[in-house]
């Protein structure tokens, strides 16, 4: 009797132990820690990269702080500031959401609404998808060759072409992909019930969309559009190109919005490249301190952008 | 027996013109469809400008150019020696280097986001990938020209100089890895959970599902990613020009422990110094031009490599 519940107790012990497998699969855990560590090693880098710009800015923060932010440049280092170039990115910034949010956006609304799947639309989906991949040195020469010297009568007589114009349309032709591409998934998240809904009391197409379609993918729409504003905040390169006043800049005073726009211009981070290239410990502590207000203007629209999205993100 | 009359009266005969609404509500509709197709058709035009932008001038660059100087062993274009090579080894180290830390690093992050993590952890993790993506290039140049390479490339691996193609490689790489991670986490996730749920269910580990199941169900999204980080680190332009030590002239160099040029880096330089580089002579080749047939070079490159992508992100839409 007692040999019987004692070998029923072993075989217990023995099928638990089975079940529950002999020992912790360390491999797995290696394995998951690498994966871990992967994530973690990025957010070393973005915090050792934030720790030691402020490190770098904090001599100009600390001593000029809002003085450094009104300030014009200057070739003086300790009287330079990042107000030109803080205006400047503003306006071309401003130029992006007139001209390429609803260029895009509409864009996108064809693709999604209104095209059948046929090669034409196929051809342009992909050509899409491609542009937006293109370097964005190679929109630089886009606008270099268009803008600039094909159009310089209008985009800016008296400065060889190389204006706000130029640049905030460079800028525009640069993020019209992505805002297409990101509108495009949002209006594919919207389910078909919904159109059917408003096709079965009546609505055409376009009233389909405006009152159902569109404020449904309204938040994704939305948060596409301010990424791509903060990208195109953040641009240098095509700006090079597009001929963004990398020197001293003077602002004449009283002249009509038309002639600014045909002005000189610069922008935050043409400057940063501009200083970066600087020698001396004034120069780079500028450099670390435009760094940290271009750092500041764009992780705060992201910010924005990554609630806007948590909060309205929908489940069908 | 009125009633049924009175019926009759009311009804209307039902034509096709009743049905197609009304012509003002039509022409409405015709009008938003005419804009909308024009908005659309825009992207079109843009790829046929860059082309036909890049083309032309690159065509007129060539035909002055003298074709040895494409093959001379220095980029000075301001002494009329555009040695293609050169740039091409900067880029394609660049490139290589980039890739060696945004490969491990974004496949990893992938891989844990989408099969280890959390949903919870997932919301709270992934803005780590997010802001790393939203970084301006230029940051990363000065971060690669005043952390990287002293700390890194000068200490550890012995450089020299302030600038060094590795410095820039590296920089390129930490800019890559969102890119990368976010593109092999979308083919990962596609994978359908049956298939997961079939190897755990005769005994699979989680670590054997990620790798011998899920991985190659992704195989074909995975290397698309892979193949746009190495497009995107051949077209990043701000890390080149900051770190690499994009100058005026390079001689041709093997060792990315020196200073170096890529085809970005000589776009960018020509750009800036654009008003110093103008010939007197006007039969002589305007060094200036130089940066069309790089940037159509350029172009073509990255193009193929997106299109090369874009065929393995649709394998993965057809298994699935």
């Amino acid at each position: 009797m007692s040999t019987l519940a004692s070998s029923t107790a072993t075989t217990r012990a023995s099928v638990e132990a089975a079940l529950r497998g002999r020992k912790r699969d360390i491999g797995g855990t290696i394995f998951s820690v690498l994966m871990l560590s992967a994530l973690l090693l990025s957010l070393l880098i973005l915090v050792v990269l934030l720790v030691s710009v402020l490190q770098d800015a904090w001599p100009v923060l600390s001593t000029r702080g809002a003085d450094f932010v009104r300030s014009d440049t200057s070739r003086i280092d300790s009287r330079t500031g990042v107000w030109q170039g803080l205006v400047g990115s503003f306006i071309l910034v401003g130029f992006v959401a007139v001209i390429a949010l609803p260029l895009g956006i509409a864009a996108a609304v064809y693709l999604q609404e209104y095209a059948r799947d046929s090669r034409l639309s196929r051809l342009l989906i992909t050509n899409i998808r491609n542009l937006a991949g293109v370097p964005s040195v190679v929109y630089g020469i886009l606008g270099l060759v268009v803008f600039v010297q094909a159009l310089r009568s209008v985009t800016g007589p008296d400065v060889y072409g190389r204006s706000y114009i130029a640049g905030g349309l460079t800028l525009s032709v640069l993020v019209m992909p992505i805002i297409i591409l990101i509108t495009m998934e949002a209006l594919r998240a919207v389910p078909n019930g919904i159109r059917e809904a408003a096709y079965g009391v009546g609505a055409t197409r376009w009233e389909v969309v405006r009152s159902h379609v569109l404020p449904y993918a309204a938040p994704g729409v939305l948060t596409g559009a301010i990424l791509s504003l903060a990208r195109a905040f953040g641009e240098t390169a095509p700006l090079l190109l597009v001929g963004a006043v990398t020197g001293y800049l003077s602002t004449p005073t009283g002249r009509t919005p038309i002639e600014i726009l045909q002005g000189q211009y610069t922008s935050l981070p043409t400057q940063i490249y501009a200083w970066a290239k600087l020698a001396g410990q004034g120069w780079r502590a500028n450099t670390a301190a435009a760094i940290v207000v271009l750092l500041v203007a764009i992780l705060v629209v992201n910010a924005l952008a990554i609630v806007l999205r948590n909060r309205y993100d929908r489940k069908w | 027996m009125e009633q049924g009359a009175n019926m009759v009266t009311t009804r209307t005969e039902v034509t096709l013109g009743s049905l197609k609404g009304n012509a003002r509500r039509r022409r409405k509709e015709a009008v938003i469809k005419a804009a909308l197709v024009g908005a659309a058709g825009f992207s079109l035009a843009i790829s046929i400008a860059i082309v036909l932008a890049l083309a032309g001038e690159a065509f007129v660059f060539l035909s002055k150019v003298d074709l040895s100087s494409l093959w001379s062993g220095v980029w000075s274009p301001r002494r009329g020696d555009f040695d293609i090579p050169t740039l091409v080894i900067g880029t394609l180290w660049v490139a290589m280097i980039a890739m060696t830390i945004a490969g491990p690093l974004g496949l990893g992050a992938a891989m844990y986001l989408s099969e280890y993590a959390s949903p919870k952890t997932r919301r709270r993790l992934k803005p780590i990938i997010e802001t790393l993506a939203s970084i301006p290039s230029v940051v990363l140049g000065y971060f690669a020209l005043q952390v990287i390479n002293p700390q890194i490339v000068q200490n550890l691996m012995g450089a020299t100089s302030t600038f060094t193609i590795m410095a820039a490689g590296i920089g390129v790489g930490i800019l890559t890895i969102p890119l990368v991670a976010t593109v092999a986490e979308d083919a990962m996730h596609a994978v359908p959970a049956a298939l997961r749920e079939a190897a755990y269910g005769i005994g699979a580990k989680r670590r054997t599902v990620t790798i011998r199941v899920v991985f190659p169900a992704a195989i074909s999204g995975i290397f698309a990613g892979l193949i746009l980080g190495f497009s995107r680190a051949i077209g990043e332009t701000m890390v080149v020009a900051l770190a690499a030590g994009a100058t005026g002239q390079a001689p041709r160099r093997y060792n990315p422990l020196e200073p170096g040029q890529t085809m970005t880096g000589a776009i960018a330089s020509l750009a800036i110094g654009s008003d110093s580089v103008k010939s007197a002579d006007v039969n002589a080749v305007n060094p200036f031009t130089a940066l069309y047939f790089v940037g159509l070079l350029l172009f073509v490159i990255t193009f193929g490599l997106n299109i090369l992508s874009e065929r393995f992100v649709r394998r993965v839409r057809r298994n699935f």
